[in-house]
Protein backbone atom coordinates (compact mmCIF):
# COMPACT_ATOMS: atom_id res chain seq x y z
CA UNK A 1 0.00 0.00 0.00
CA UNK A 2 1.69 3.09 -1.08
CA UNK A 3 1.15 6.36 1.18
CA UNK A 4 0.01 9.69 -0.20
CA UNK A 5 0.84 11.88 3.09
CA UNK A 6 3.24 10.38 5.64
CA UNK A 7 2.90 12.08 9.01
CA UNK A 8 6.06 11.54 11.50
CA UNK A 9 6.27 12.71 15.31
CA UNK A 10 4.09 15.64 14.93
CA UNK A 11 3.34 17.87 17.89
CA UNK A 12 1.52 21.06 18.45
CA UNK A 13 0.83 23.75 20.86
CA UNK A 14 -2.06 25.79 21.05
CA UNK A 15 -0.18 28.30 23.54
CA UNK A 16 0.41 26.08 26.80
CA UNK A 17 -1.84 23.29 25.78
CA UNK A 18 -0.99 20.76 23.45
CA UNK A 19 -3.19 19.55 20.90
CA UNK A 20 -1.43 17.07 18.80
CA UNK A 21 0.57 15.03 20.76
CA UNK A 22 3.55 13.24 18.97
CA UNK A 23 1.42 11.98 15.70
CA UNK A 24 2.76 9.44 13.02
CA UNK A 25 0.56 7.98 10.86
CA UNK A 26 0.22 7.19 6.74
CA UNK A 27 -2.27 8.07 4.61
CA UNK A 28 -2.66 5.82 1.86
CA UNK A 29 -2.72 6.70 -1.75
CA UNK A 30 -5.88 6.75 -4.08
CA UNK A 31 -8.26 5.74 -0.98
CA UNK A 32 -10.81 7.00 1.13
CA UNK A 33 -9.44 7.74 5.09
CA UNK A 34 -11.14 9.06 7.48
CA UNK A 35 -9.70 10.62 10.45
CA UNK A 36 -12.06 9.72 13.64
CA UNK A 37 -12.65 11.32 16.60
CA UNK A 38 -14.74 13.11 19.22
CA UNK A 39 -15.22 16.87 19.40
CA UNK A 40 -12.08 18.42 20.54
CA UNK A 41 -9.53 15.30 19.86
CA UNK A 42 -7.83 17.66 17.38
CA UNK A 43 -8.61 15.80 14.56
CA UNK A 44 -9.70 19.34 12.58
CA UNK A 45 -6.17 20.77 13.67
CA UNK A 46 -4.85 18.06 11.99
CA UNK A 47 -6.56 18.89 9.18
CA UNK A 48 -5.38 21.89 9.16
CA UNK A 49 -1.56 20.69 9.27
CA UNK A 50 -2.06 18.47 6.27
CA UNK A 51 -3.46 21.68 4.20
CA UNK A 52 -0.28 23.66 6.22
CA UNK A 53 -3.01 26.43 7.18
CA UNK A 54 -0.95 25.87 10.67
CA UNK A 55 2.45 25.02 11.35
CA UNK A 56 3.34 22.18 13.49
CA UNK A 57 5.80 23.17 16.50
CA UNK A 58 7.51 20.13 15.46
CA UNK A 59 8.25 17.25 13.24
CA UNK A 60 6.56 16.49 9.62
CA UNK A 61 4.45 16.17 6.94
CA UNK A 62 5.54 14.61 3.70
CA UNK A 63 3.37 14.51 1.02
CA UNK A 64 4.43 12.60 -2.19
CA UNK A 65 7.67 12.76 -0.58
CA UNK A 66 8.25 16.13 -0.19
CA UNK A 67 8.13 17.71 3.45
CA UNK A 68 5.39 20.69 3.70
CA UNK A 69 6.75 22.14 6.87
CA UNK A 70 10.32 23.09 5.34
CA UNK A 71 8.21 24.99 2.67
CA UNK A 72 8.54 28.53 1.41
CA UNK A 73 5.11 30.32 0.07
CA UNK A 74 5.80 29.26 -3.77
CA UNK A 75 6.47 25.71 -3.22
CA UNK A 76 3.65 24.92 -1.20
CA UNK A 77 1.17 27.06 -3.39
CA UNK A 78 2.46 24.49 -6.18
CA UNK A 79 1.34 21.90 -3.75
CA UNK A 80 -1.32 23.19 -2.48
CA UNK A 81 -2.82 23.39 -6.56
CA UNK A 82 -3.03 19.67 -6.62
CA UNK A 83 -5.18 19.45 -3.12
CA UNK A 84 -8.94 20.62 -2.92
CA UNK A 85 -10.27 21.20 0.33
CA UNK A 86 -13.98 21.61 1.25
CA UNK A 87 -14.43 23.53 4.64
CA UNK A 88 -16.91 22.86 7.56
CA UNK A 89 -18.65 25.88 6.76
CA UNK A 90 -17.99 25.29 2.41
CA UNK A 91 -16.32 29.04 2.79
CA UNK A 92 -17.51 29.89 -0.61
CA UNK A 93 -16.49 33.80 -1.24
CA UNK A 94 -20.07 35.50 -0.41
CA UNK A 95 -19.12 38.29 -3.29
CA UNK A 96 -18.97 36.62 -5.82
CA UNK A 97 -21.53 34.09 -7.69
CA UNK A 98 -21.23 30.26 -7.67
CA UNK A 99 -19.74 30.22 -11.47
CA UNK A 100 -17.06 32.79 -9.61
CA UNK A 101 -16.14 31.00 -6.91
CA UNK A 102 -15.62 27.78 -9.22
CA UNK A 103 -13.94 29.13 -11.77
CA UNK A 104 -11.51 31.10 -9.17
CA UNK A 105 -9.01 28.77 -9.05
CA UNK A 106 -8.99 28.08 -12.78
CA UNK A 107 -8.51 31.90 -13.15
CA UNK A 108 -5.79 32.33 -10.51
CA UNK A 109 -3.20 29.18 -11.62
CA UNK A 110 -4.18 29.14 -15.18
CA UNK A 111 -4.06 30.94 -18.60
CA UNK A 112 -7.01 28.78 -20.06
CA UNK A 113 -9.42 31.30 -22.24
CA UNK A 114 -12.33 32.13 -21.23
CA UNK A 115 -14.69 30.17 -23.20
CA UNK A 116 -12.75 26.93 -22.04
CA UNK A 117 -13.41 28.21 -18.24
CA UNK A 118 -16.60 28.43 -18.99
CA UNK A 119 -16.77 24.81 -20.04
CA UNK A 120 -14.77 23.51 -17.03
CA UNK A 121 -17.25 25.33 -15.05
CA UNK A 122 -19.81 23.45 -16.12
CA UNK A 123 -18.82 19.79 -16.12
CA UNK A 124 -17.72 20.43 -12.43
CA UNK A 125 -20.74 21.77 -11.50
CA UNK A 126 -22.63 18.90 -13.35
CA UNK A 127 -20.43 16.61 -11.67
CA UNK A 128 -21.55 17.53 -8.01
CA UNK A 129 -25.48 18.50 -9.73
CA UNK A 130 -25.80 21.76 -9.62
CA UNK A 131 -26.51 22.87 -13.38
CA UNK A 132 -28.37 25.69 -13.81
CA UNK A 133 -27.37 27.44 -10.47
CA UNK A 134 -24.28 28.83 -11.53
CA UNK A 135 -25.33 32.35 -11.61
CA UNK A 136 -26.94 32.52 -7.99
CA UNK A 137 -24.83 33.92 -4.86
CA UNK A 138 -23.58 32.04 -2.16
CA UNK A 139 -26.16 33.37 0.49
CA UNK A 140 -28.96 32.03 -2.08
CA UNK A 141 -28.18 28.42 -1.84
CA UNK A 142 -28.91 25.53 1.03
CA UNK A 143 -26.64 23.98 3.13
CA UNK A 144 -26.33 21.38 1.07
CA UNK A 145 -26.20 23.12 -2.28
CA UNK A 146 -23.03 25.27 -0.71
CA UNK A 147 -21.32 22.13 -0.02
CA UNK A 148 -21.80 21.07 -3.29
CA UNK A 149 -20.50 23.78 -5.16
CA UNK A 150 -17.20 24.10 -2.29
CA UNK A 151 -16.62 20.88 -3.29
CA UNK A 152 -16.59 21.68 -7.14
CA UNK A 153 -14.25 24.68 -6.72
CA UNK A 154 -12.24 22.16 -4.80
CA UNK A 155 -11.79 20.01 -7.66
CA UNK A 156 -12.13 22.69 -10.08
CA UNK A 157 -8.23 21.93 -10.87
CA UNK A 158 -8.51 18.31 -10.34
CA UNK A 159 -6.66 18.11 -7.34
CA UNK A 160 -4.36 14.47 -6.51
CA UNK A 161 -5.80 15.10 -2.97
CA UNK A 162 -9.34 16.23 -1.48
CA UNK A 163 -9.70 17.39 1.88
CA UNK A 164 -13.03 17.04 3.81
CA UNK A 165 -13.45 18.96 6.96
CA UNK A 166 -16.91 17.39 8.67
CA UNK A 167 -19.24 17.39 5.19
CA UNK A 168 -21.88 15.98 6.93
CA UNK A 169 -21.88 18.53 9.72
CA UNK A 170 -25.41 20.47 9.79
CA UNK A 171 -27.26 18.64 6.82
CA UNK A 172 -29.71 16.54 6.99
CA UNK A 173 -29.85 12.57 6.57
CA UNK A 174 -30.76 12.34 3.03
CA UNK A 175 -28.20 15.54 2.14
CA UNK A 176 -25.55 14.03 3.66
CA UNK A 177 -25.92 10.38 2.27
CA UNK A 178 -25.68 12.13 -0.99
CA UNK A 179 -22.25 14.06 -0.49
CA UNK A 180 -21.32 10.43 0.88
CA UNK A 181 -21.86 9.16 -2.52
CA UNK A 182 -20.16 12.32 -4.35
CA UNK A 183 -17.23 11.40 -2.25
CA UNK A 184 -17.52 7.56 -3.44
CA UNK A 185 -17.91 8.40 -6.89
CA UNK A 186 -14.93 11.05 -6.87
CA UNK A 187 -12.61 8.12 -5.33
CA UNK A 188 -13.68 5.74 -7.96
CA UNK A 189 -14.20 7.30 -11.02
CA UNK A 190 -10.94 10.16 -11.04
CA UNK A 191 -9.25 8.11 -8.36
CA UNK A 192 -8.43 10.45 -5.87
CA UNK A 193 -6.73 10.42 -2.43
CA UNK A 194 -9.38 11.17 0.22
CA UNK A 195 -8.47 12.47 3.61
CA UNK A 196 -12.29 12.99 4.96
CA UNK A 197 -12.39 14.49 8.72
CA UNK A 198 -15.91 13.43 10.48
CA UNK A 199 -17.70 12.01 13.74
CA UNK A 200 -20.81 10.92 11.84
CA UNK A 201 -20.22 7.05 12.66
CA UNK A 202 -22.88 6.06 9.44
CA UNK A 203 -20.81 8.23 6.83
CA UNK A 204 -17.94 6.64 8.07
CA UNK A 205 -19.00 3.07 7.41
CA UNK A 206 -20.62 4.33 3.96
CA UNK A 207 -17.27 5.69 2.71
CA UNK A 208 -13.81 4.93 4.56
CA UNK A 209 -11.63 2.32 3.35
CA UNK A 210 -8.78 3.35 6.16
CA UNK A 211 -9.98 4.65 9.50
CA UNK A 212 -7.93 6.45 11.60
CA UNK A 213 -9.25 7.63 14.90
CA UNK A 214 -7.35 10.46 17.41
CA UNK A 215 -8.63 10.72 20.84
CA UNK A 216 -6.87 13.32 23.27
CA UNK A 217 -4.58 14.37 20.65
CA UNK A 218 -2.91 10.81 19.96
CA UNK A 219 -3.42 8.09 17.23
CA UNK A 220 -5.43 5.02 19.22
CA UNK A 221 -6.06 3.53 16.23
CA UNK A 222 -5.64 2.97 12.60
CA UNK A 223 -6.41 0.38 9.82
CA UNK A 224 -9.92 -0.82 8.01
CA UNK A 225 -13.63 -0.76 8.73
CA UNK A 226 -13.41 -4.38 9.73
CA UNK A 227 -10.54 -4.07 12.11
CA UNK A 228 -12.44 -1.05 13.60
CA UNK A 229 -15.35 -3.06 14.28
CA UNK A 230 -13.16 -6.06 15.65
CA UNK A 231 -11.49 -3.24 18.06
CA UNK A 232 -12.03 -4.11 21.97
CA UNK A 233 -10.13 -0.67 23.09
CA UNK A 234 -12.24 1.05 25.59
CA UNK A 235 -12.60 4.50 23.67
CA UNK A 236 -13.41 3.09 20.51
CA UNK A 237 -16.04 1.08 22.09
CA UNK A 238 -17.81 4.04 23.49
CA UNK A 239 -17.82 5.88 20.34
CA UNK A 240 -18.90 2.96 18.03
CA UNK A 241 -21.50 2.14 20.82
CA UNK A 242 -22.45 5.91 21.28
CA UNK A 243 -22.02 5.33 24.89
CA UNK A 244 -21.41 8.76 27.30
CA UNK A 245 -18.57 9.40 29.52
CA UNK A 246 -18.59 8.48 32.93
CA UNK A 247 -19.24 11.65 35.43
CA UNK A 248 -14.97 11.92 35.73
CA UNK A 249 -15.68 13.43 39.31
CA UNK A 250 -17.56 12.67 42.45
CA UNK A 251 -20.12 14.84 44.16
CA UNK A 252 -17.23 15.65 46.99
CA UNK A 253 -15.16 17.24 43.84
CA UNK A 254 -18.07 18.66 42.58
CA UNK A 255 -19.22 20.74 45.87
CA UNK A 256 -15.33 21.72 45.66
CA UNK A 257 -15.87 23.19 41.84
CA UNK A 258 -18.77 25.15 42.43
CA UNK A 259 -17.46 26.37 46.05
CA UNK A 260 -13.96 28.03 43.75
CA UNK A 261 -11.03 26.15 44.88
CA UNK B 1 3.44 32.22 45.86
CA UNK B 2 5.38 34.80 43.09
CA UNK B 3 6.43 38.10 45.15
CA UNK B 4 5.15 41.52 44.00
CA UNK B 5 8.35 42.29 42.39
CA UNK B 6 7.64 39.13 40.17
CA UNK B 7 3.89 39.49 39.63
CA UNK B 8 4.73 43.16 38.52
CA UNK B 9 7.85 41.85 36.06
CA UNK B 10 5.53 38.91 35.17
CA UNK B 11 2.83 41.58 33.96
CA UNK B 12 5.02 43.85 31.95
CA UNK B 13 6.40 40.59 30.51
CA UNK B 14 2.93 39.68 29.29
CA UNK B 15 1.77 43.05 27.85
CA UNK B 16 5.25 43.47 26.02
CA UNK B 17 5.00 39.68 24.21
CA UNK B 18 1.16 40.71 22.77
CA UNK B 19 2.47 43.96 21.95
CA UNK B 20 5.60 42.67 20.14
CA UNK B 21 3.11 40.18 18.12
CA UNK B 22 0.77 42.71 17.18
CA UNK B 23 4.45 44.82 15.95
CA UNK B 24 5.41 41.47 13.85
CA UNK B 25 2.04 40.70 12.54
CA UNK B 26 1.64 44.50 11.50
CA UNK B 27 4.92 44.29 10.16
CA UNK B 28 4.46 41.27 8.01
CA UNK B 29 1.43 42.89 6.27
CA UNK B 30 3.19 45.92 5.47
CA UNK B 31 5.55 44.12 4.06
CA UNK B 32 3.04 41.79 2.16
CA UNK B 33 1.37 44.56 0.77
CA UNK B 34 4.27 46.47 -0.78
CA UNK B 35 5.63 43.36 -1.67
CA UNK B 36 2.24 42.08 -4.19
CA UNK B 37 1.41 46.13 -5.02
CA UNK B 38 4.81 46.95 -6.22
CA UNK B 39 7.27 43.86 -6.81
CA UNK B 40 5.59 41.05 -7.87
CA UNK B 41 3.82 42.66 -11.10
CA UNK B 42 7.54 42.69 -12.18
CA UNK B 43 7.79 38.99 -12.05
CA UNK B 44 4.68 38.28 -14.04
CA UNK B 45 2.12 38.07 -11.71
CA UNK B 46 -0.69 40.24 -12.43
CA UNK B 47 -2.17 42.34 -10.66
CA UNK B 48 -6.11 42.11 -10.41
CA UNK B 49 -7.56 45.28 -12.40
CA UNK B 50 -10.97 44.65 -12.51
CA UNK B 51 -11.45 44.24 -9.01
CA UNK B 52 -9.27 46.91 -8.23
CA UNK B 53 -11.86 49.36 -10.19
CA UNK B 54 -14.66 48.00 -8.40
CA UNK B 55 -12.83 49.09 -5.05
CA UNK B 56 -12.08 52.62 -6.84
CA UNK B 57 -15.87 53.12 -7.50
CA UNK B 58 -16.59 51.88 -3.64
CA UNK B 59 -14.09 53.97 -2.00
CA UNK B 60 -13.71 57.12 -4.44
CA UNK B 61 -17.14 57.66 -6.30
CA UNK B 62 -19.59 56.82 -3.81
CA UNK B 63 -17.64 58.89 -1.38
CA UNK B 64 -18.26 62.03 -3.62
CA UNK B 65 -21.42 63.47 -2.64
CA UNK B 66 -20.15 63.55 1.25
CA UNK B 67 -17.13 65.33 0.50
CA UNK B 68 -18.51 67.20 -1.41
CA UNK B 69 -21.17 68.64 0.76
CA UNK B 70 -18.35 68.89 3.80
CA UNK B 71 -15.65 70.43 2.04
CA UNK B 72 -18.44 72.97 0.82
CA UNK B 73 -19.28 74.10 4.26
CA UNK B 74 -16.10 74.48 5.09
CA UNK B 75 -15.19 76.31 3.10
CA UNK B 76 -18.22 78.95 3.81
CA UNK B 77 -17.49 78.79 7.48
CA UNK B 78 -13.20 79.31 7.02
CA UNK B 79 -14.35 82.35 4.83
CA UNK B 80 -16.76 83.47 7.25
CA UNK B 81 -14.59 83.33 9.88
CA UNK B 82 -11.61 84.98 8.31
CA UNK B 83 -13.68 88.09 7.55
CA UNK B 84 -14.89 88.25 10.74
CA UNK B 85 -11.76 88.57 11.91
CA UNK B 86 -9.74 90.41 9.02
CA UNK B 87 -12.55 92.82 8.59
CA UNK B 88 -10.88 94.69 11.54
CA UNK B 89 -7.88 95.26 9.69
CA UNK B 90 -9.04 96.49 6.81
CA UNK B 91 -7.77 93.55 5.32
CA UNK B 92 -10.94 91.71 3.54
CA UNK B 93 -9.31 90.68 0.35
CA UNK B 94 -6.55 88.15 2.91
CA UNK B 95 -9.91 85.85 2.92
CA UNK B 96 -8.67 84.26 -0.31
CA UNK B 97 -5.18 83.78 0.67
CA UNK B 98 -6.32 82.26 3.87
CA UNK B 99 -9.26 79.71 2.75
CA UNK B 100 -7.01 78.86 -0.80
CA UNK B 101 -3.53 77.92 1.41
CA UNK B 102 -5.60 76.20 4.17
CA UNK B 103 -8.08 74.44 2.45
CA UNK B 104 -4.92 73.08 -0.15
CA UNK B 105 -2.43 72.07 2.09
CA UNK B 106 -5.07 71.09 5.20
CA UNK B 107 -8.07 71.00 5.30
CA UNK B 108 -8.72 69.98 1.94
CA UNK B 109 -6.70 66.05 2.83
CA UNK B 110 -7.48 65.59 5.98
CA UNK B 111 -10.88 66.07 5.39
CA UNK B 112 -10.95 63.53 2.76
CA UNK B 113 -8.92 61.30 5.19
CA UNK B 114 -11.41 61.36 7.43
CA UNK B 115 -14.40 60.48 5.39
CA UNK B 116 -12.59 58.22 3.59
CA UNK B 117 -11.23 56.23 6.58
CA UNK B 118 -14.88 56.12 8.36
CA UNK B 119 -16.44 55.30 4.95
CA UNK B 120 -14.27 52.29 3.42
CA UNK B 121 -11.39 52.07 6.24
CA UNK B 122 -13.96 50.52 8.55
CA UNK B 123 -15.83 49.00 5.45
CA UNK B 124 -12.08 47.04 4.54
CA UNK B 125 -11.82 46.13 8.52
CA UNK B 126 -15.41 44.22 8.23
CA UNK B 127 -15.33 42.65 4.97
CA UNK B 128 -11.64 41.10 5.53
CA UNK B 129 -13.17 40.29 9.18
CA UNK B 130 -16.34 38.51 8.39
CA UNK B 131 -13.89 36.35 5.65
CA UNK B 132 -11.88 35.42 8.34
CA UNK B 133 -14.37 34.25 10.08
CA UNK B 134 -16.39 32.36 7.59
CA UNK B 135 -13.71 30.61 7.05
CA UNK B 136 -13.23 32.25 3.03
CA UNK B 137 -9.85 33.59 3.89
CA UNK B 138 -7.96 29.59 4.95
CA UNK B 139 -10.13 28.63 1.60
CA UNK B 140 -8.23 31.14 -0.34
CA UNK B 141 -4.82 29.57 1.23
CA UNK B 142 -5.70 26.64 0.58
CA UNK B 143 -6.16 27.14 -2.74
CA UNK B 144 -3.01 28.77 -3.35
CA UNK B 145 -3.98 32.42 -3.85
CA UNK B 146 -2.50 35.15 -1.32
CA UNK B 147 -5.42 36.76 0.63
CA UNK B 148 -2.74 39.86 0.96
CA UNK B 149 -2.58 40.20 -3.21
CA UNK B 150 -6.38 38.95 -3.57
CA UNK B 151 -7.88 41.36 -1.17
CA UNK B 152 -5.45 44.07 -0.03
CA UNK B 153 -3.59 44.99 -3.40
CA UNK B 154 -6.70 45.83 -4.89
CA UNK B 155 -7.71 47.81 -1.87
CA UNK B 156 -4.49 49.41 -1.63
CA UNK B 157 -4.29 50.67 -5.12
CA UNK B 158 -7.87 51.74 -5.69
CA UNK B 159 -7.14 53.94 -2.81
CA UNK B 160 -3.84 55.34 -4.13
CA UNK B 161 -5.54 56.78 -6.98
CA UNK B 162 -8.91 57.59 -5.52
CA UNK B 163 -7.95 59.61 -2.42
CA UNK B 164 -5.51 62.01 -3.95
CA UNK B 165 -8.13 62.83 -6.57
CA UNK B 166 -10.74 62.68 -3.65
CA UNK B 167 -8.55 65.42 -2.35
CA UNK B 168 -8.41 67.51 -5.40
CA UNK B 169 -12.02 67.70 -6.13
CA UNK B 170 -12.41 68.09 -2.18
CA UNK B 171 -10.21 70.97 -2.65
CA UNK B 172 -11.96 72.65 -5.74
CA UNK B 173 -15.43 72.40 -3.79
CA UNK B 174 -14.09 74.27 -0.85
CA UNK B 175 -12.55 77.02 -2.80
CA UNK B 176 -15.85 77.31 -4.54
CA UNK B 177 -17.73 77.38 -0.74
CA UNK B 178 -15.14 80.30 0.39
CA UNK B 179 -15.72 82.35 -3.13
CA UNK B 180 -19.63 82.17 -3.19
CA UNK B 181 -19.21 83.00 0.40
CA UNK B 182 -16.77 86.16 -0.29
CA UNK B 183 -18.88 87.38 -3.35
CA UNK B 184 -22.22 86.94 -2.10
CA UNK B 185 -22.08 88.13 1.55
CA UNK B 186 -18.63 89.95 2.00
CA UNK B 187 -19.22 91.85 -1.41
CA UNK B 188 -15.75 91.16 -3.11
CA UNK B 189 -15.54 91.66 -6.83
CA UNK B 190 -15.29 87.91 -7.96
CA UNK B 191 -12.56 89.03 -10.47
CA UNK B 192 -10.13 90.15 -7.62
CA UNK B 193 -10.99 87.08 -5.53
CA UNK B 194 -10.05 85.18 -8.03
CA UNK B 195 -6.77 86.47 -9.24
CA UNK B 196 -6.51 86.75 -5.21
CA UNK B 197 -6.52 82.96 -4.82
CA UNK B 198 -3.86 82.05 -8.03
CA UNK B 199 -1.76 84.97 -6.57
CA UNK B 200 -1.86 83.53 -3.24
CA UNK B 201 -1.45 79.63 -4.15
CA UNK B 202 1.87 78.10 -5.11
CA UNK B 203 1.96 74.64 -7.24
CA UNK B 204 4.25 73.33 -3.96
CA UNK B 205 1.13 73.70 -1.82
CA UNK B 206 -0.97 71.60 -3.82
CA UNK B 207 1.20 68.47 -4.48
CA UNK B 208 2.27 68.85 -0.19
CA UNK B 209 -1.57 68.20 -0.11
CA UNK B 210 -1.92 65.50 -2.59
CA UNK B 211 1.45 64.03 -0.99
CA UNK B 212 -0.53 64.00 2.50
CA UNK B 213 -3.41 62.37 0.67
CA UNK B 214 -1.61 59.18 -0.89
CA UNK B 215 0.44 58.51 2.70
CA UNK B 216 -3.08 58.68 4.28
CA UNK B 217 -4.21 56.64 1.50
CA UNK B 218 -1.84 53.71 2.28
CA UNK B 219 -2.25 54.11 6.31
CA UNK B 220 -5.96 53.98 6.21
CA UNK B 221 -5.82 50.64 4.09
CA UNK B 222 -3.09 48.93 6.08
CA UNK B 223 -5.11 49.67 9.58
CA UNK B 224 -8.20 48.65 8.14
CA UNK B 225 -7.00 45.64 6.51
CA UNK B 226 -5.12 44.58 9.58
CA UNK B 227 -8.12 44.70 11.66
CA UNK B 228 -9.69 43.04 9.48
CA UNK B 229 -6.90 40.17 9.56
CA UNK B 230 -6.73 40.12 13.63
CA UNK B 231 -10.08 39.05 13.40
CA UNK B 232 -10.02 35.77 15.27
CA UNK B 233 -13.37 33.90 16.01
CA UNK B 234 -17.29 34.18 15.34
CA UNK B 235 -19.26 37.70 14.37
CA UNK B 236 -18.90 39.37 16.85
CA UNK B 237 -15.18 40.13 16.71
CA UNK B 238 -15.65 42.21 13.51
Amino acid sequence: MESAIEIRDLVTYYGEREILKNISLSIPQRKTTVILGGSGCGKSTLLKHLIRLLKPTRGSILINGQDITQMDEEELNKVRQKMGVLFQGSALLNSISVADNVALPLREHTRLKESTIQIMLRMKLDLVGLSGFEHLYPSQLSGGMKKRAALARAIALDPEMLFFDEPSAGLDPVTAAGLDELILKLKNVFRMTIVVVTHELASVFAIADYVVMLDFGEVIFSGNLDELKASDHPRIRMFLERRPEKEAYSPEDYFRIIAGD
Amino acid sequence: MPSLVENFLGLIGRKAITHLQDVHDASKLINDTFYWTFLSPFKGKKIRVRASISEMVKTGYNSVPIVAVISFFVGVILALQAAYQLRRFGALIYVANLVGVSITRELGPILTAIIVAGRSGSAFAAEIGSMKAAEEIDALVSMGINPVRYLVVPKLIAMMVMLPALTIFSDSIGLLGGFLLSVLALGIHPYNYFQQTINALLIKDILTGLTKAWAFSIVITLVGSYQGFKVAGGAEEV
